[in-house]
């Protein structure tokens, strides 16, 4: 009971309390650069999700089992970000092989995944954090998903921004992180929840 | 002359092509670290000499990386040289090392640097290169002095760790929090586009235009996520 308690901690203060997103600011390009259609949020949060999880599955592992084991923790930096060129690579090699159609749906985002920050930010976050493997994976799934949510959010506001008379200097970037800057600030009501639902 | 086009290109990154404010790269360390004034130089400095010694190295080994792997290679080079700043860091200035946190190993996925990397030092020489380094590095610092600036007065009413005091009954704690960066970044966007005007080069609907992963949408994968965008440089 105490597992899944836990467990449901980590999940929902990083879904909502620390989205990465909207409260560490990791993955921020994708978040301004493809939140512009609801279609294209939702699938590139569900590739972000799907790699976050399986980046964190051969992370920590390595940094287990490898490098704390030989004491290479300094190359943590370049393993990790190789790992998860090679698997983004790989991920999109495999879908093209197993499903065509999904690949031609999701394989636009996945070389975006590459670069974004979120995805090293989790792996290493995890392992700082000193999570155990099912830990960092439940870790890894509650930032995909908050990162989707954020995504799914966002798009529906741009759609509504896009449509309405915004002064010139405001029009594109600064409308955009000015709205963005108020969802944030929604999800700050979310600070206290997690304390107060599990006590 | 020469020295006139040397300046230009250190001018170009500090004012005409901020990569923060005009370029719109690397939001993230941009929005992050900007709650102080020394983390955000700290980070500021951090980048610009990953940023120079990238660019350095990637300009001699341009015409040696072969295109297909391009990227891959220079992520390589970068997080070399990442490791080596934070190793750096961690052992000289612990404090500052303890505030970026994980943001200084994430220097290796920022946009300014791979997108550097990809636009500028890629096809020009070693020179050129670096000085397009220290230009752009500077430029990231300015850009994140002026809004760790603004966040700190307003939110903790400090500068610098120094204590302002008669502001202190008038703080507004939420320019210290994460809704407050993107409000102050997104009002200094809005203000540098009134400065530039006409001057600048043609403001970019943002996207990830110059993110790494810009140029990997333009090798095929075509923009869906991103709108195609022309070349900067």
């Amino acid at each position: 009971m105490t597992l899944v308690k836990s467990l449901l901690v980590i999940l929902l203060s990083s879904v909502l309390v620390n989205n990465y997103v909207l409260s560490r600011f990791l993955g921020i390009c994708p978040f301004l650069g493809a939140s512009k259609k609801f279609d294209q949020a939702s699938g590139m949060g569900i590739s972000v999700t799907i790699v976050m999880l399986i980046a964190t599955a051969v992370t920590w592992p390595i940094q287990t089992f490898i490098l704390d084991r030989f004491e290479l923790g300094y190359l943590q930096t370049i393993v990790f970000i190789l790992v998860i060129a090679a698997l983004v690579q790989m991920i999109e090699i495999v879908l093209g092989k197993i499903s065509p159609s999904l690949h031609k749906s999701l394989g636009v985002y996945l070389p975006l995944i590459t670069t974004n920050c979120a995805v090293l930010g989790v792996t290493i976050n995890n392992i700082t954090d000193g999570y155990n493997f099912l830990e960092s994976m439940v870790s890894s799934l509650g930032v995909g998903l908050g990162f989707m949510l954020a995504m799914i959010l966002f798009s529906g506001i741009r759609s509504r921004i896009e449509e309405s008379k915004i002064p010139t200097p405001f029009k594109g970037l600064a409308s955009t992180l000015i709205a963005a800057s108020f969802i944030s600030l929604a999800f700050f009501g979310f600070a206290g929840i997690i304390d107060n639902l599990f006590s | 002359m020469k020295k006139n086009s040397s300046l230009s290109i250190i001018l170009k990154g500090i004012l005409f092509e901020n990569p923060v404010f005009i370029l719109v790269l690397g939001t993230c360390p941009t929005l992050a670290t900007t709650t102080g004034v020394v983390g955000a130089v700290s980070m500021g400095l951090a980048a610009m000499a990953v940023l120079i010694c990238s660019n350095f190295v990637i300009s001699l080994l341009r015409k040696l990386i072969p295109d297909t792997v391009r990227i891959p290679c220079y992520i390589i080079i970068i997080a070399g040289f990442v490791t080596i700043v934070e190793m750096l860091i961690h052992a000289f200035l612990p404090d500052i090392y303890e505030m970026l946190g994980v943001y200084l190993a994430l220097i290796t996925v920022n946009c300014i640097i791979l997108g550097r990397a990809e636009m500028f030092a890629s096809k020009n020489s070693v020179g050129k290169s670096v000085l397009d380094g220290v230009g752009m590095g500077l430029g990231f610092t300015a850009a994140l002095f002026m809004i760790s600036t603004v966040r700190e007065v307003l939110g903790a009413a400090s500068f610098a760790g120094i204590p302002i005091t008669f502001l202190e009954p008038y703080k507004i704690e939420i320019f210290v929090k994460a809704p407050g960066g993107m409000l102050v970044y997104g009002f200094m966007i809005a203000l540098v586009f009134v400065i530039t005007q006409g001057k600048g080069p043609k403001k970019k609907s943002f996207s990830c235009e110059g993110c790494p992963s810009a140029s990997l949408c333009r090798k095929g994968q075509t923009g869906e996520g991103c709108d195609s965008q022309k070349e900067v440089a």
